[in-house]
């Protein structure tokens, strides 16, 4: 199916999900464009999994609509899940299996034929660094591998969009580093990268972030504009400005 | 076709890889088969019973004689009073008592009505019964003899001449291992798949697989389809456990016996699925499994307590038992060399499609309803 690319990437209007009483995203309008590295920060428990929960298609909004790759996701959700990746907190990864069946089976799960398989589960753990460690099993690897084979997972089927839920957690600074390294990679082969961190130096690397607390988005720009209009010399500054303690 | 593949593959390498599981799943149906068939063994032998003797005669010791004839009453020595009974039966040294009073042969030869007596220790309902039913047994046959003694001066006015089909020896293991291969059948194979999906919620691995496009069918069938090989194993194992151990007949043919078993643990495993997509956790599913398949089939199937015996509601229920016509089926292909099931095969087929599609429909594709 050819389309014309959409305008956003992600779009949200008067975005809200309840959980009985609480109000875990409320009201939130969002606009990422194609191809940009768009960070999603905030505190624990501010919303930035439930957002993108409901973004993925597993958690149906209470109130407003979004749109992924110009799709409405409450009425196009199989479609959806074909364009996106999804990388949750806890590695989602299979113990039992090695590197290479851990990818083979996303593959599979993604609807990827034999030989497409084989192709991008070569250039992926390529691309990754894990070719040497096809055949050994997760808990053989250090942490910083397991996450690059989760985020490996996660893009075999050539996402259009990227929703990484603090892919870094755990994992030390060298590794970091490494792992922004690729998505850099990923984001120049065209896809758009939603990214949610509480690391406030990793937001200094994307394109444009938007701050939420408590279920609302409190502030959105670019590090320099917003370090600019809060006068302020960090992204950690800003963040201890707009997010009431 | 291509997602449901790969989840099989998968699942293929979860069974084989957890050698642990893999091992209890064949081991555990095994002892239960020698542990149960041994202890359900309802066949009786060596029953103890005393004799108290008041006769002293040799008509009365004949009497003893035939009664301990068989392997299913021992002699368990002679009683000088009446007081002894209760004594005897506090201490379990017998079950059964046979009294013989004074007169016994003087009333034999002179045609005169002869009495004996059995004194029963209830306490043992099944025992009594049995003990019962065979000593009357052999006083016929006494009285059958005395007729034919007699020269035709006595007849008696009716006689009733039973012969047991199928199963001439009342052979208990014969009725019991294929109630017993129902029952643990159904318990491993709910067990298998209880947890299949479950361990994914647990684990978060169900969370990354639902922002993929699989479907939820394929998914149940996906993880279906391996564990059908370790049921196959399993009712392949007890069955012959059955056949070679407690010698259980097999008048009909194997493959139509796998072909019957196949289904059965299909809506076995569709079953345990159906558990798994509905509940949160490993324990609550394995729970659910135990009490959702022991109880019922036991009770319920015709396992041990007949059917036709059972108050309405629970022959009502009782319809909704798989095991209650994979249990038919088996007696009917092992004892009486049937093949073909029309109606039971029928109604395990709406079974197996209806738990497939209610595990189907059951199972949350969105995290909010897991």
């Amino acid at each position: 199916m050819t389309r014309a690319q959409p305008e956003y990437a992600v779009l949200t209007r008067g975005l809200t999900k309840r959980f009985d009483n609480f109000t875990a995203v409320d009201d939130v309008d969002l606009a990422v464009r194609p191809r940009e590295i768009f960070g999603f920060l905030g505190a624990n428990g501010a919303g930035k999994t439930t957002t993108i929960r409901v973004l993925c298609g597993l958690l149906v909004p209470s109130a407003g609509e979004a749109w992924v790759d110009g799709l409405p996701i409450s009425s196009s959700a199989d479609q959806v899940k074909r364009r996106i990746g999804y990388m949750s907190q806890r590695f989602s990864l299979y113990m039992d299996l090695t590197i290479g069946e851990n990818l083979e089976f996303y593959g599979g799960v993604y609807g990827l034929s034999a030989p497409e398989i084989t192709e991008r589960g070569t250039a992926v753990a390529e691309q990754l660094g894990l070719s040497a460690f096809r055949d050994r099993l997760p808990s053989d690897l250090p942490p910083g591998y397991r996450q690059r084979l989760a985020l490996g997972c996660s893009v075999l089927h050539q996402p259009r969009i990227l929703f990484l839920d603090e892919p870094t957690g755990g994992v030390d600074p060298v590794a970091r580093r490494t792992f922004w390294d690729l998505i850099y990679d990923l984001s120049e082969g065209g896809a758009t990268v939603f990214v949610t961190t509480h690391y406030m130096d990793e937001a200094e690397y994307c394109g444009r972030v938007s701050i939420m607390d408590r279920g609302r988005i409190v502030a959105l720009g670019s590090p320099q504009e917003l370090k600019r209009s809060h006068g302020a010399v960090s992204m950690q500054d800003v963040f201890l400005k707009v997010v009431q303690p | 076709m291509r997602r449901m593949l790969a989840i099989a593959t998968k699942e293929f390498y979860h069974i084989i890889r957890d050698v642990r599981s893999l091992a209890l799943a064949v081991a555990m149906p095994l002892m239960m088969v020698f542990l149960y068939g041994y202890a359900l063994d309802m066949e009786m032998k060596n029953l103890p019973v005393g004799v108290l003797d008041d006769d002293h005669s040799p008509a009365s010791r004949d009497l003893v004689r035939r009664m301990t004839a068989g392997h299913f009453i021992v002699d368990a020595g002679r009683l000088e009073s009446r007081a002894e009974v209760d004594r005897g039966f506090r201490r379990d040294k017998f079950r059964a008592v046979l009294v013989i009073p004074q007169g016994y042969q003087r009333a034999l030869s002179s045609n005169d009505l002869a009495f004996v007596q059995i004194l029963v220790d209830g306490a043992d309902g099944t025992t009594a019964a049995a003990v019962n039913n065979y000593l009357n047994a052999v006083i016929a046959m006494m009285n059958r003899d005395l007729v034919r003694a007699s020269g035709g001066r006595m007849t008696p006015p009716l006689e009733l001449r039973a012969r047991t089909w199928y199963n001439p020896e009342l052979a208990s293991a014969h009725f019991i291992v294929p109630g017993l291969a129902a029952v643990i059948l159904i318990m491993i194979c709910v067990l298998l798949t209880s947890i299949a999906i479950t361990r994914e919620k647990e684990t978060g691995t169900m969370e990354q697989m639902l922002t993929t496009p699989v479907h939820a069918w394929e998914v149940i069938i996906g993880k279906v389809v391996p564990y059908m090989g370790v049921g196959a194993l399993d009712a392949a194992l007890v069955l012959l456990a059955g056949r070679v151990v407690f010698g259980v007949p097999m008048a009909g043919s194997w493959w139509v016996l796998a072909a019957y078993s196949l289904l059965y643990v299909a809506i076995a495993l569709a079953l345990g699925l159906l558990i798994s997509a509905v509940t949160r956790t490993q324990r609550t599913a394995m729970t659910a499994a135990l009490m959702g398949t022991v109880m019922p089939t036991i009770m319920l199937s015709g396992f041990i307590f007949p059917i036709s015996s059972m108050p309405w509601p629970l022959q009502a229920l009782s319809h909704l038992i798989p095991a209650r016509y994979y249990i038919e089926i088996l007696r009917g292909i092992m004892l009486r060399g049937e093949l073909w099931f029309p109606k039971q095969l029928a109604i395990m087929c709406v079974m197996a499609f209806g738990l497939l599609t209610l595990a189907v429909r059951r199972f949350q594709s969105r995290l909010d309803l897991l």
